[in-house]
């Protein structure tokens, strides 16, 4: 049993390659007993590779931004509107829209696990499934946000959001100063993945954010 | 159970060191991307859900967890749960037996069936069978969870007091999903101050935790 196995074999020092092996082995052997299709798998893998990522997250920000009334649905049932865009399906069937203000600022994590809003944000980055995140983002936020590079007034106050159940939490990040007037599509590119777990605002204007697409 | 995954609040993790948002990659390894694929294709298979994968990998001993890379701990939960549920043999697994066949009812998905299942979710709302118990601006204390069971109440609100922000809904209960019992629970979003769980490092923040009615009591004004 792989559990079984001591301490010392499962560190970060085991060779990648054993690892590799492993795998392959696992999925040899699964699609040998017909319980993996490989065409399947590889359309799983490709889905979250490729195809449900952060421009989904910044294309619904980025709208709640320029339009009051998609705003407003978002805020009032953040499922419903985010589907009304054609974003939908696994980790993201109960949304809920977190607003940033001048009062609040708000943070995504799962300190259980990973939980992420996979439909707007697809896979989360390694940082945010890593112990140092889910262990500190609860009891020191303002730490953490700092290492971000954000450093909040002290009386601005942090809501930090645990995602413990199937909710899913998405921040909307507030709208960079300067951009009066910008269209949807130029807006988008301002809205990192980042800015909507919360660990970062969305981009100045002027931050060069398009080159770093 | 307390075990390695109940990181909430956990001293001496180090600092996060975060990759840069336009350099990172989905997976850092090819064996990352198959374990990922592996694992949301088996569960397809309809054998186990969510909270039955989560116990798996929480099952490991809290050393090993925290040692773990996320995806290492993604393919211990995997091969404990296709020899748990019967689907492989530990023999099999090692590599020394014959490859039995599978159960033709076992019905494995296509292309076209997995992706309509990505996009479709699954709703983890159940019909509600009672009225919630508490109330909205309600103070709740949080109990203590016992034995080794699945759990998703953190171990850094048990024995705390909050007050009821939201009832989100009745929701599928993850203890009691966690062993095959399809039942649901009122959930309730419940707000503590930080510098009631922390000290000083939570000064001026709130925790919003998603705590399911059985995990809770009358709290203590």
């Amino acid at each position: 049993m792989p559990h079984d196995h001591h301490h010392d074999e499962h560190d970060h020092t085991e060779p990648p390659s054993d690892l590799e092996l492993r795998v392959k082995a696992l999925e040899s052997l699964l699609v040998e007993k017909g319980l993996v299709n490989p065409d399947t798998l590889n359309t799983i893998i490709d889905t979250y590779e490729h195809k449900v990522g952060p421009r989904n997250g910044a294309h619904v920000v980025a709208k709640a931004w320029t339009d009051p009334e998609f705003k407003q649905a978002l805020m009032t049932d953040a499922t419903e509107a985010v589907a009304s865009l054609g974003y939908c399906g696994r980790q993201g069937e109960h949304l809920m829209v977190v607003e940033n203000t001048d009062d609040t600022h708000n943070l995504v994590v799962c300190t259980l696990c990973s939980c992420y809003p996979w439909t707007v944000l697809g896979l989360p980055p390694a940082w945010y499934k890593s112990a140092p995140y889910r262990s500190r983002a609860v009891s020191a936020p303002r730490e953490v946000l700092s290492e971000f590079g954000i450093n909040l007034d002290e009386d601005k106050k942090i809501r930090v959001w645990d995602s413990t159940s199937e909710m899913r939490y998405l921040v909307l990040p507030q709208r960079p100063l300067g951009t009066e007037g910008w269209s949807e599509a130029d807006l988008q590119a301002l809205v990192s993945r980042n800015s909507m777990i919360g660990v970062e605002l969305a981009r100045a204007p002027d931050s060069g954010a398009e080159a770093s697409q | 159970m307390k075990g390695g995954h109940d990181l909430g609040g956990q001293s001496g993790m180090g600092p996060i060191n975060p990759e840069p948002e336009s350099q990172e990659p989905v997976f850092h390894a090819e064996w990352e991307r198959r374990v990922f694929g592996l694992t949301l294709a088996t569960g397809m298979l309809g054998k186990w859900n969510i909270d039955e994968s989560r116990h798996a990998r929480e099952r490991q001993d809290p050393i090993t967890y925290i040692e773990n890379s996320y995806y290492e701990n993604w393919l211990e939960g995997l091969e404990r749960l296709l020899q748990e549920k019967g689907l492989l043999a530990p023999d099999e697994l090692a590599g020394n037996a014959v490859i039995s066949d599978t159960d033709s009812a076992v019905q494995v998905p296509d292309p076209q069936l997995a992706s309509k299942i990505l996009a479709s979710g699954a709703s983890s709302e159940r019909e509600a069978r009672s009225e919630a118990l508490f109330s909205v601006g309600d103070r709740v204390l949080v109990r203590s969870s016992e034995g080794t069971g699945h759990t998703r109440a953190p171990r850094y609100v048990q024995g705390m007091n909050g007050i009821v922000s939201a009832i989100v809904g009745c929701h599928s209960f993850p203890d009691s999903n966690a062993v095959g019992v399809h039942e649901g629970a009122t959930l309730y979003r419940v707000s503590f101050l930080g510098k009631d769980l922390w000290g000083t490092t939570g000064a001026n923040s709130e925790v919003l935790v998603d705590l399911w009615e059985p995990y809770l009591s009358a709290g203590i004004s």
